[in-house]
């Protein structure tokens, strides 16, 4: 690993100070991604702000509604009681990410910037439009089998890794950013950015900025809501197909669904088109949510390994949506 | 506390840090280049070896150690991060007259492991599983234990060992289930 000069955050405003004082800094927190990735080249950075012992660890559920600090450790989320009882989407989303290790050190704020687990982006060896842009994209025509199928480009078919990010998107969460001119919220929905042309710039959070917490407003049917996540290993894998499935059915008919996708999309992938084709289906049709799933993963544009993914993610949120909705799986 | 405030003075190419922590229960102060790991400080520092460097990408588990009670990857801990914190480590587990913790006991007596290697994260980890669910059902004990890679695969034994501690804690008989 290189060199770095190393600050310890004492307040968000020296944080902030620290970021803007030399150029190429990066905030640390658990450090989990940001070490790895120092280590192997792809991430280099000549300074390492640390945030991690700041008190922005809050986690408060008041009224249906659901607010956390930006350095709650994910095991710390997962745990939560209310939040297993109010959003059990958020809290298995992050059960079902890394290991108990992992979970202990990663924040919620960490988890949200997260680079992606391309093994392309990974290597040094390899060309990647993420780590040196301009430089191409050995994804597209390498071993492609866990790329996005979704919001790819010629340039970058990376999916985003976070499983936490998939439950959030279909909360309609809020980022709460801070800089040292103000701060600002921004939907997660259009916090993400496509690769298209600059796949190195992964969301709209300016050098200047931090992530000082994550909102969600009260959402019908989030008490019964559910996250599946399909892998090739039973624990501590990356998903292959992913769905949050938060599902209003007062009476076994679909009132208003809420899905998102992970492990498909270059970005946490909410699908406007299934939750429409799924409202006013019964949760006991089968036949109907499986005819209703078809309409989900509109536009994918598969690689050559990863075509089974159309099937497989159409297939994990028919039996998602049955569990959200109390049909059981 | 020390001061942590690193910068690097023209010229140079790194500042070193000052860390004040304890370790398995005794103070331990050290000046190291902020990318020094907990790691390669506990290994190459401290001579406290029996914490293993396996993939060095928190991807296996071997290098698992307890800070302020709570199971980490020293791999993916940054030295620095650890000012003012508490860290226990395989070798703080036996008690000061030699006699093995009673995970420790549990993986011997089940052949909980073959080459060894992955086995003092195997137990760090097993330690702070029966601290945080003492009730952790068989399932629950695989998935908990998920970050923890053995390469001989001696998973069996392992949920053997844990089970029996975890059984011996709630006062039933050891590998009763």
């Amino acid at each position: 690993m290189r060199d770095f000069a190393y600050v310890r955050a004492r307040d968000v405003g020296h944080a902030l100070g620290a970021l803007g004082e030399r150029a190429n800094s990066m905030l640390l927190a658990g450090g989990t991604n940001v070490v790895d990735y120092m280590r192997t080249g792809a991430l280099v950075a000549d300074a390492l702000i640390d945030i991690s012992a700041l008190p922005l660890r809050d986690i408060r559920v008041d009224q249906g509604s659901l607010r956390i600090g930006a350095l709650a450790r994910m095991s710390d989320v997962a745990s939560h009681v209310s939040v297993k009882k109010f959003f059990p989407v958020v809290s298995e989303a992050l059960e079902l990410s890394a290991s108990a290790q992992l979970r202990n050190m990663a924040t919620i704020g960490g988890n949200l910037m997260q680079r992606t687990r391309c093994p392309y982006f990974r290597e040094a060896g390899f060309a990647c439009n993420k780590r040196r842009p301009g430089s191409g994209c050995a994804a597209r025509e390498g071993f492609n089998r866990f790329h996005a199928i979704l919001g790819g480009s010629e340039h970058c078919v990376a999916t985003h890794a976070s499983d936490f990010a998939v439950a959030l998107i279909a909360l309609d969460a809020v980022v709460h950013l801070e800089s040292l001119s103000g701060s600002r919220e921004v939907p997660l929905r259009e916090f993400y950015r496509l690769p298209g042309e600059t796949p190195q710039v992964e969301s709209v959070l300016q050098p200047d900025e931090m992530i000082v917490s994550v909102t969600c407003a009260r959402v019908p049917g989030a008490t019964r809501s559910h996250y599946l996540k399909l892998r090739e290993r039973a624990s501590y894998e990356f998903a292959l197909v992913a769905v949050a499935a938060i599902i209003d059915a007062p009476q076994g008919i679909i009132a208003s669904a809420r899905i998102a996708f992970g492990g498909v999309g270059t970005v946490p992938w909410r699908d406007g088109d299934a939750e429409q084709a799924l409202t006013g289906c019964a949760i006991a049709d089968a036949d109907a949510l499986r005819n209703a799933a078809k309409s989900a993963l509109r536009g994918a544009d598969p690689l050559r390994d990863n075509g089974f993914k159309v099937d497989l993610g159409r297939r994990a949120l028919v039996r998602a949506v049955k569990a959200a909705g109390g049909g059981g799986q | 506390m020390t001061e942590l405030t690193g910068h690097r003075p023209e010229g140079s190419t790194q500042t070193e840090v000052t860390v004040a922590l304890q370790i398995n229960g005794k103070p331990v102060e050290l000046l190291v280049k902020p990318l020094t790991s907990l790691l390669d400080a506990l290994r190459e520092r401290l001579q406290l070896t029996g914490t293993k460097k396996g993939c060095d990408q928190g991807a296996c588990g071997a290098c698992t150690v307890l800070i302020d009670g709570r199971r980490v990857l020293s791999c993916l801990t940054l030295l620095v991060q650890c000012d003012g914190r508490q860290v226990t480590t395989i070798e703080g587990l036996v008690a000061p007259h030699g006699q093995l913790h009673p995970v420790q006991a549990a993986f011997v007596q089940f052949d909980g492991f073959q080459c060894g290697y992955c086995t003092p994260g195997q137990i760090m980890s097993a330690v702070a599983l029966l601290e945080e669910r003492q009730t952790a059902s068989d399932a629950e004990i695989r998935e908990a234990m998920s970050g923890n890679l053995c390469r001989c695969g001696a998973y069996n034994g392992i949920v053997d060992a844990i089970r029996s501690v975890r059984d011996a804690c709630n006062g039933s008989t050891p590998g009763a289930l």
